[in-house]
């Protein structure tokens, strides 16, 4: 199965730091791709050039086959990469359809289409099977945490993005959030997107992941099908005291 | 067109598309509507209600204690009175939903008009040309604050602080101490001493009511073209009827003759549509283009803002210079109304714009309020200040008053906020 993103022998240094030596990564279409790794592994250094933040500093990038070059947050906008993160990029003061097409709205004789985008978002919300939002004219600031972390999501289907990043989608949720999100994760991904998602919880990791990658220092320790590995292997590789033989990395 | 107006029940359109998520409050019947209103305003969405419900105790209070307050004379007075202040509040409200402040807005129109009236003294420049130059100032003030806010990061409350120091300076240059320019071209006054003839009155109402209607009318035909539910359309005729009964009112009212024997004095002044204009204008600009949008966003989650793609820099810059420019719109109709220019001109109007956005319900922390509280604000002062002069209260106990309502309107809000948590802001 080819990959919709490829990353080959990425490196990046913070003066005489080497976070990224030589780091290999994929991920593919309508599959969740975990990325673990202890604090300092990289995984935040990885995601930020992919969303082109911070450009990496060697390496390829391969975008559905193709070398891209990731030097602006457009760049990976015009890909369809789109990234959720952690401390959730909402207006609380914008209500969910404002929110959801912030920076992309649509016009129709140089005013809003309100219309339209309410509708849009909906069928959104819809394709992600989200029951929990009571009125899309809602604020935000009314929200609770799990559903301005669906809001945040619903967000990239509206962009069509090809690939969608989580940081820490669930850190800061409850028990019955963190389900509602993990299954939103898993239809993200049935409808055809590539996730990748960061998490430093494995339950979570193991509950909606294909995939899973492990950074450790720097390096990429192993790339595991969930299904074909354990907790504990993966708290191996995560705490580098098991390594992997045969990574083609 | 006529179709979805009819259609008052539940939009039926989309009830199949997704009956749980384009609910309530979108449509569904009167009762639904106003049941969600309520809603709104007991989570502690009061916006201007406030200062409506205190507009209405201060005019029943001021007619009951001097039968002047309400004669035609003082209504249109209060008109013009009020003007200089709404549109100085409407200003503000651009830079206030950032999150920031213009300290210097009303020493910018002083000097823009201390300028005009230089210029246009008898055998001067053009006054066309000397108020283009007048608004350029506006610009050239508003892109200096936006500049070092915007670009260098300067709090806005210290550059215009800045400002409002160095542009008095300015003034006491251009005019020189205790000097007075009287205003000369008479079109300028007009604006704030001559009225429109009755039918053009009627006309004014008449194109605001067209324009409303219009608007709502594309508005709801654009929803129902792309499946979104409509409220019911007698909660707009409602809108629009109250609307055009307090403008009736008021048009009927100003056109009664209230000169004097000798002479005839009927109309509504030139500075009502003009204040009109810049409320529909700015109101259109605000709600639904991406420039008022993003101002808003910028105002909720600066950092949101940027990562949705937003030049939060050019936004800032360009609300600043906006706030600007009406402000020297506000500095025309007060030296229409005064009829001259001196060295202190708008050096203490600019917290009374604060105060009249403020009690009208605009946040100082950005992201909430709309141009019709500053409105409505500042008809509040204007009609405390009308007033209590009427009254025969001294200068004194009219700030201590206005100062207490704002102190008031802002706690009323505190409460109700507090007593919500958040309905949503």
């Amino acid at each position: 199965m080819s990959a919709i993103i490829e990353l080959r022998s990425i490196t990046k240094s913070f003066g005489p730091v080497d976070v990224l030596k030589g780091v290999d990564f994929t991920a593919h279409e309508g599959r969740v791709t975990a990325l673990v790794g202890d604090n300092g592994a990289g995984k935040s250094t990885l995601i930020k050039g992919l969303a082109g933040v911070q450009p990496y500093d060697g390496g390829e990038v391969l975008f559905e086959g193709n070398p891209v070059t990731l030097h602006h947050p457009r760049d990976a906008a015009r890909l369809g990469i789109e990234v959720v993160y952690q401390d959730l990029a909402l207006c609380d003061n914008l209500d969910i359809v404002q929110n959801m097409f912030l920076g992309r709205e649509e016009l129709a004789g140089g005013t809003f289409d309100e219309g339209r985008m309410e509708a849009e978002a909906a069928r959104a919300l819809q394709t992600l099977s989200v029951k929990t939002v009571k009125s899309l004219r809602q604020k935000v600031a009314s929200l609770s945490g799990g559903q301005r972390q669906t809001v945040a999501i619903a967000r990239s289907v509206v962009k069509k993005a090809k690939v969608v990043i989580l940081d820490e989608p669930t850190a800061a949720l409850g028990v019955a959030q963190t389900a509602q999100v993990l299954d939103l994760v898993r239809r993200l991904a049935d409808s055809g997107v590539a996730v990748i998602i960061i998490s430093h919880n494995l339950q979570d990791v193991f509950a909606v992941a294909d995939d899973i990658s492990v950074l450790y220092l720097g390096t990429m320790t192993a790339r595991l099908e969930a299904s074909q590995t354990s907790r504990d292997d993966v708290v191996g590789y995560i705490t580098g005291t098991k390594r992997m033989t045969g990574v083609d990395a | 067109m006529s179709t979805e107006i009819e259609n008052e029940g539940p939009a039926t359109v989309v009830e199949d598309e997704a009956p749980s998520l384009l609910g309530k409050g979108g449509h569904g019947g009167v009762g639904d509507a106003v049941r969600s209103y309520f809603q709104r305003v007991r989570g502690g969405d009061m916006g201007p209600l406030p200062a409506v419900g205190g507009l209405v105790v201060l005019v029943v209070i001021f007619a009951i204690a001097n039968p002047l307050f309400l004669t035609e004379r003082n209504i249109a007075n209060l008109f013009t009175q009020a003007a200089p202040l709404v549109t100085l509040g409407m200003a503000l409200v651009f830079v206030l939903l950032l999150g920031e402040i213009d300290l210097s807005a009303g020493v910018t129109f002083g000097v823009a008009m201390g300028v005009f009236v230089k210029l246009t003294q008898p055998g001067g420049m053009a006054w066309p040309l000397a108020l283009l130059l007048a608004l350029g100032i506006g610009v050239a003030v508003g892109g200096f604050i936006g500049f070092f806010v915007a670009r260098i990061g300067v709090p806005s409350f210290v550059v215009s602080l800045g400002l409002f120091l160095g542009l008095q300076g300015v003034m006491l240059v251009i005019i020189g101490a205790g000097g007075t320019y009287r205003l000369s071209p008479s079109q300028i006054r007009a604006i704030q001493n001559q009225n429109l003839p009755p039918w053009a009155g009627w006309t004014m109402l008449g194109v605001v009511l067209g324009v409303l209607f219009a608007v709502a009318l594309l508005d709801r035909r654009r929803r129902a073209a792309s499946g979104a539910p409509n409220p019911p359309a007698s909660i707009m005729y409602a809108k629009l009827g109250v609307i055009a009964v307090l403008g009736a009112f008021v048009v009927f009212y100003l056109n009664q003759d209230r000169g004097t024997a000798a002479r005839s004095l009927q109309g509504v002044p030139i500075v009502v549509p003009l204040v009109l204009l810049i409320l529909m204008v700015g109101t259109y600009v605000l709600d639904r283009t991406r420039f008022g949008r993003y101002i808003y966003a910028i105002g909720g989650n600066t950092e949101a803002a940027r990562r949705a793609g937003v030049n939060v820099t050019l936004v800032k810059w360009s609300a600043f210079v906006v706030c600007s420019v009406l402000a020297v719109v506000a500095g025309i109709f007060t030296v229409s109304k005064v009829g001259s220019a001196d060295a202190a001109m708008g050096r203490e109007i600019v917290l009374s714009g604060v105060a009249a956005a403020v009690v009208g319900g605009v946040s100082l922390f950005g992201g909430r309020g709309r141009l019709v509280h500053a409105v409505i604000g500042a008809t509040v002062i204007a009609v405390i200040t009308n007033g209590m002069g009427l009254l025969k209260f001294s200068a004194g106990a009219n700030l201590a008053v206005t100062g207490g309502v704002l102190v008031l309107a802002a706690t009323v809000d505190a409460l109700a906020r507090k007593r919500s948590g958040a309905t949503g802001v």
